[in-house]
């Protein structure tokens, strides 16, 4: 647990569901070293392609009590990833310096054994070089000395025009993520299977303002006439109620 | 899961070809046959298990890496098949030629049931090794390959018997016959097994909000993924009953009334092996398409 794990904390509170991580995930993943993000027909009938992350939709609840939830969606980057032990061929594995999990594209056979063995569905073939990818937490990026220190993050992170998702490492407590995660109810995706996901979720948060009769006043009271204004009779006009002419 | 007919064919065709080495071991142990039946069986086996292993490649997207897969056997199975395999295959021919030459053939017989058994294993752990895959998680799943690839070696050394053998027939019917059933009782435990599974995953753990009722309005992409098209088979509900009725009929019961038809010639006895491979197909068939994946709960919905 003291080595370092990097990760997504996303925050479902504040998603909107805008696919800027999407757009972004895809044009810069798409020209990087390891080769194009294909895309099938995409201007076409039935356009399909390859994602490292997708943002989905849900509707929680029963009209007309909804709660639209937008999830974005992408590899978690589990501390114990079952789609690693099944690779036969030793291309999936998890890094032990930052516990990213990647695939070596040149080892790849394309068998889709590791994509059976994420019950996430993180894993998508390139239908072009026909072997499994999957989200790379920007690795290519976040160790690059020639971008700016506060660019060195995911480029998810860096679009996101809400702040939804919060990039660090998760065994450093003094991390942003690691505080979001602790103090903000921090949740991984199916616990039921011990994958231990590195990635964790911020739940919805029920957002209501409570006035204290304090907060009506001012403070400090600067002319000690807050509370003090004359109320206009019963039968008098007012402006709001409150206030007299 | 979408049932991909590479995997159909390698699971079915190397398993009837280990269960087809095992019948005529088991024959030879028994003092019974001789080179002109071993050793035909011999190349018979050796077809088998090369085309699956022929058929398998069709399921890589880059089967000129194939040699890679051997890699990881301290912790895939699949890897541990990849090796297996190929040994195997490699003692059927040593053991084929041993007859051939009348050399000595016990010990390369012994290493090659340890290895066939080894395969089933193999096999069924790729399988069953997945946690999620409920339907999957299961020791009948390795039961089922060693018995239904036995049974159905054992009725294709019935119909090379009936060719080349014709004393032997008999005996292999009857084992046939004695496996083939075990392997349907096995079979019709699964799918009871099966239909009572509660899958662990719902919407409500999969995205982590905790209400019973969570409908999926889009899944990030209108015009389909590899999770659409690999975790889906797209068949309606009829046509997968009918895949369950033909693998109830043809794996067991049809080919056991062929041969029980008490005619052990190559042709009757050949129809049975035909019959019983075909509803081995929809057995696998099916046994993908039963398998509900959890990654299926992220996509329910197009848009």
């Amino acid at each position: 647990m003291t080595t370092k794990q990097l990760a997504l904390v996303i925050d479902l509170n504040v998603c909107v569901g805008c696919h800027a991580c999407v757009t972004s995930c895809k044009g810069w993943n798409n020209d990087g070293a390891a080769g194009p993000l294909s895309d099938q027909n995409p201007y076409g009938a039935d356009p399909t392609g390859t994602f490292f992350n997708r943002v989905q939709t849900f509707e929680v609840g029963e009209f007309p009590n909804t709660e639209t939830v937008h999830f974005p969606k992408s590899c978690l980057h589990c501390e114990d990833p079952p789609c690693v032990p099944v690779c036969p061929t030793g291309a999936s594995y998890k890094r032990a310096e930052d516990g990213i999990v990647l695939v070596d594209y040149d080892k790849c056979i394309g068998c889709k054994y590791c994509s059976w063995a994420c019950p996430y569905g993180a894993r998508e073939v390139d239908q072009e070089q026909k072997v499994m990818k999957k989200c790379t937490l920007c690795v290519d990026r976040i160790y690059d000395p020639k971008l700016p220190e506060a660019e060195r993050k995911p480029a998810c992170v860096l679009a996101c025009p809400t702040s939804a998702r919060l990039f660090g490492d998760i065994h450093d407590p003094a991390s942003d993520a690691s505080r979001a995660i602790r103090e903000q109810g921090g949740y991984a995706l199916m616990p039921e299977w011990g994958t231990h996901p590195a990635n964790h979720y911020l739940p919805r948060r029920k957002t209501e303002k409570r006035l204290h009769p304090d907060e009506l006043e001012r403070h400090d009271n600067p002319l000690k006439v807050d509370g003090l204004l004359p109320r206009p009779a019963p039968d008098e006009p007012a402006l709001d109620d409150v206030t007299s002419w | 899961m979408r049932p991909a007919w590479s995997v159909l064919l390698l699971t079915t065709l190397i398993g009837a070809g280990q269960g087809l080495f095992l019948a005529l071991f088991g024959a030879e142990v028994f003092g019974m046959g001789g080179s002109t039946l071993f050793v035909p069986g011999a190349a018979a086996a050796l077809a088998l298990l090369g085309a699956g292993l022929v058929a398998s490649f069709f399921h890589l997207g880059r089967p000129e890496r194939a040699w890679r897969s051997a890699a990881k056997w301290r912790t895939s199975w699949l890897s541990r098949e990849v090796i297996v395999l190929p040994a195997f295959m490699a003692v059927v021919l040593a053991w084929g030629v041993a007859h051939k030459l009348g050399e000595p053939t016990l010990a390369l017989g012994t290493a090659g049931v340890v290895l066939a058994l080894a395969l089933f294993v193999c096999t069924g752990m790729i399988y069953a090794c997945l946690p999620f895959l409920q339907e999957w998680r299961t020791p009948l799943t390795i039961v089922n390959f060693a018995l239904l690839g036995s049974a159905s070696g054992l009725t294709a050394a019935a119909a090379l018997a009936a060719w080349l053998h014709a004393p032997l027939a008999r005996p292999f019917v009857a084992a046939a016959l004695a496996v083939g059933a075990l392997a349907y009782l096995g079979r019709l435990a699964a799918l009871a097994r099966n239909t009572r599974l509660r899958p662990k995953s719902t919407l409500a753990t999969a995205i982590g909000v905790k209400h019973p009722r969570i409908v999926q309005i889009a899944q990030g992409a209108m015009g389909g993924s590899f999770n659409t098209r690999e975790f889906f088979h797209r068949r309606p509900r009829e046509a997968v009953r009918a895949v369950r009725w033909a693998l109830l009929v043809l794996v067991f019961p049809v080919p056991a009334l062929v041969l029980l038809s008490g005619k052990y010639s190559a042709p009757v006895l050949g129809a049975a092996f035909i019959l019983q491979y075909a509803g081995l197909l929809a057995e696998r068939w099916y046994f993908f398409a039963e398998a509900k994946h959890p990654q299926n709960l992220y996509y329910q919905a197009i848009a």
